[in-house]
């Protein structure tokens, strides 16, 4: 076998070949994953939910409504749960930029009375051990139960009712206002659709 | 002349003397940013060891059919293919390694050992040399990145393929498992890999 010589026709045919097989070869991978990825992305959100809302027996991801903000560049995602038909709680998902590393994303659960049920850390990028802290029980521990209309998200440093993590007060300071953002969309939401039924 | 050269030689060659990260420092982007514990050293070893043997075994199989003057665009699509290939199958099956490789995983593409191989031993040689080649620079990468991730986890998180060893707030080397960590373990263990490599032979 001899090496081809560096024709132009060559040239042109060998490049296209090769695009035309690996094009092929990568559509007929995407049609194998497709499937699983999108599977994959609402289990991890649907276990998210079952995390962060009491039981519920209908399916959140189905309804879910999505509403722009000033308060976020994306629309926001807002899930209801209901159990029997009446509604348990409401999750909301949070977004902050001032995180260390940039975006941070939070689902926050709400009970009917507006406290906080649970949090999850859906998307962060902060430093390994210092910032990453806040997945941790022991950090968010802090927040259930918690109604943010009495409780001050912010950190102490900032006159605030949160403990910060140590090292990692930006971190700290960007999930309360990720909360904070999610508790005011959840109380125009909540107060719209009360109107609504009026 | 691919007979000749002794194929045991050929496979150990990739994993002591012409080891790809700490003899021939390549693909330092993947090694320095994955590398904050063991199992991510490991998982990116892997999945850079499988897009190296696909692209050793085509660019050896296609090598006579490429005019040279177009041969690095050639085979870059071919690598490009395999890294995309890779970046679906682990976001589909394995989640959660897919979630903590990131970024690092469209990055193999430009990883400099895969092109280096492809155009300093594949397009020369025979596809059996070429497949003992890449499974010996392979598994060199693995066990660097293991290596290196593994000192960063004990250092800096106390533990071993998160296996913790200390207590849960104890205060460890934070700075092994951030950026200007990786430099510095990666240094010590090149001089330590060297000195032993160096001594043996």
């Amino acid at each position: 076998m001899s090496k081809k010589k560096d024709t132009f026709i060559n040239m042109v045919v060998s490049l296209l070949a090769i695009t035309i097989v690996a094009g092929f070869s990568l559509g007929f991978v995407n049609e194998l994953t497709v499937g699983p990825i999108q599977k994959g992305k609402i289990e991890r959100k649907i276990n998210a939910l079952k995390l962060v809302l009491p039981e519920f027996d209908n399916n959140p991801v189905e309804n879910v409504k999505l509403i722009k903000s000033d308060l976020a560049k994306d629309s926001v995602e807002i899930y209801s749960a209901e159990m029997g038909s009446t509604n348990v709680g409401t999750a909301v998902i949070g977004s902050s930029e001032k995180g260390f590393s940039g975006l941070i994303k939070i689902m926050v659960g709400f009970k009917p009375d507006g406290s906080i049920q649970n949090i999850e850390v859906l998307d962060q990028k902060e430093t390994p051990g210092l910032g990453t802290k806040m997945k941790d029980d022991k950090f968010i521990e802090q927040f259930r139960g918690k109604n943010p209309s009495t409780f001050n998200l912010k950190p102490k440093k900032d006159q605030g009712e949160v403990d910060a993590l140590t090292g990692a007060t930006i971190t700290t300071r960007a999930f309360g206002e990720a909360a904070q953002m999610a508790y005011d969309i959840y109380m125009k939401e909540s107060s719209t659709t009360q109107s609504k039924n009026e | 002349m691919a007979e000749t050269i002794n194929q045991k030689q050929n496979f150990l060659k990739g994993i002591v003397k012409e080891n790809p990260v700490f003899v021939m420092l390549l693909g330092m982007c993947p090694t320095l940013g994955v590398t904050s514990s063991a199992f991510n050293g490991l998982g990116m070893g892997v999945a850079t060891l499988f897009v190296l043997l696909m692209s050793n075994i085509v660019v050896s199989l296609v090598k006579s059919q490429i005019p040279s003057k177009v041969r690095i665009p050639a085979f870059i699509i071919i690598i490009a293919s395999f890294v995309t290939i890779v970046e679906m199958v682990l976001e589909a099956f394995i989640p959660f390694l897919y979630e903590q490789l990131g970024i690092f995983i469209p990055l193999i593409v430009v990883n400099c050992l895969i092109l280096g191989r492809a155009e300093a031993f594949a397009s020369k040689n025979n596809i059996l040399a070429s497949i003992i080649d890449a499974l010996g620079m392979g598994l060199g990468f693995v066990i660097a990145l293991t290596v290196l991730g593994a000192a960063r986890e004990i250092l800096g998180s106390g533990s071993i393929f998160e296996l913790k060893f200390v207590a849960e707030d104890a205060n460890t080397f934070i700075l092994f498992i951030l950026p200007p960590g990786a430099f510095i373990a990666l240094a010590y263990l090149t001089v330590l890999f060297n000195k032993i490599s160096t001594k043996t032979t």
